[in-house]
């Protein structure tokens, strides 16, 4: 019968695709190593909500004046890009940076914000 | 006879300073750089709490001992919040500034430094059209540049030309102190430093080289050093007149 070719040609198509799978078709984004140890939250919420954290921390400390440390961009540039030195040296874009070109999205954080952290900024160690 | 007034206070205000001290080193508190000097170590807030109504934030300044031609309030401005000039006196960024001002009939001559004057009715706030100008409610007047839209309506409003917009492409700001260009900007009394018990920039230089021009406290303390100095010596507002009731005073003018 003609189905036996039928199957064969399935399977022959199954096992390129397979081979393929080791090189995906869709590039994917080169996103910055993140330094070993566990994010403020998990790694996939982040991913989906990190602007939401951030947005809601901006109002607070803006208006109210709540510095706490552990939703700011602060902390994320400390922790993911570190000081423009270190970034430069580690070879990796920019962590932010790799995920947002990729997605080509343009957040304007960092045409007031500093997108490097400062090397040894007296205030910092004060920071909580 | 005011000079003696002045020394009683000056000498009371420091065995107040040692004996804070004495109490922060005691409980370990007093890991800061030096010249960086806590006040009221006990009374720094709590990071995740939001700064409180039962304060306001206050500067005095006094125009008797400020020095002509002393530019270390404004240096220290620059160096702390990270603006700089261009070279464009007329556009250039500018939080703080020295004007010095002579009475015509009696020839009296003083040098300040004025700044946002972090009004209880400020007239920035008033005519923002976004709510982007806004005070905070222990009486720092502030621009949230997340909603300004750079319209400079607060800068013609402001009766002490305190404010400046942003006018080029910036890079290379300070962590604490985020500014872009596109938006107004002006004196935070060094906000981020108040939030952490830290005196403003300025007037830690200013104590710093012993001019003593300049005293930060809180206004609604009445046990506060700016307090007490305001109970004895008294001080005036620039144009008072206005009703915008500042929380910057000023002796001597």
């Amino acid at each position: 019968m003609n189905l036996l070719p039928g199957t064969l040609a399935i399977a022959l198509t199954l096992l390129a695709l397979g081979a393929g799978a080791a090189e995906p078709g869709v590039p994917l984004p080169r996103i910055a190593a993140a330094p070993a140890g566990q994010c403020v939250e998990d790694t996939e919420f982040m991913r989906r909500n990190h602007m939401t954290l951030l947005r809601h921390q901006r109002d607070l400390t803006v208006h109210e004046g709540v510095r706490t440390k552990r939703h700011s961009l602060a902390n994320c540039i400390d922790c993911h890009v570190g000081t423009e030195q270190a970034n430069a040296a580690s070879g990796e874009p920019h962590f932010c940076d790799s995920c947002h070109a990729y997605a080509a999205v343009r957040p304007d954080c960092f045409e007031c914000h500093a997108r490097f952290a400062e090397p040894g900024a007296p205030l910092k160690s004060s920071a909580r | 006879m005011s000079d003696d007034g002045r020394t009683a206070s000056s000498s009371t205000d420091l065995a107040r300073r040692r004996l804070l001290q004495g109490g922060v080193a005691g409980a370990g508190l007093l890991t800061l750089t030096p010249g960086v000097v806590l006040w009221r170590a006990a009374a720094a807030r709590p990071a995740d709490e939001p700064a409180s109504a039962l304060q306001r934030w206050g500067l005095l300044i006094d125009s008797r001992r400020c020095p002509d031609d002393c530019q270390l309030c404004v240096d220290a401005c620059r160096e702390e919040n990270g603006w700089h000039g261009h070279g464009r006196p007329s556009t250039d960024a500018q939080w703080i500034r020295k004007v010095h001002v002579r009475d015509l009939e009696q020839g009296t001559r003083r040098s300040l430094p004025v700044m946002c004057q972090h009004c209880a009715n400020p007239p920035c706030v008033d005519v923002c059209p976004t709510g982007a100008s806004f005070r905070r409610v222990d009486g720092i007047v502030l621009v949230d540049k997340h909603i300004c839209i750079g319209c400079r309506y607060c800068m013609m409003a402001c009766p002490y030309k305190a404010r400046s917009f942003i006018h080029e492409t910036v890079t290379g700001q300070k962590t604490h102190a985020p500014r872009g260009k596109g938006t107004v900007e002006s004196c935070t009394l060094c906000v981020h430093r108040v939030d952490r018990g830290i005196e403003p920039a300025c007037v830690e230089a200013c104590q710093r080289a012993g001019h003593e021009v300049m005293v930060f406290g809180d206004l609604a303390d009445p046990e506060s050093r700016i307090s007490r100095r305001l109970r004895e010596l008294g001080a005036s507002a620039i144009r008072a007149d206005l009703g915008t009731r500042p929380g910057v005073l000023y002796q001597g003018l």
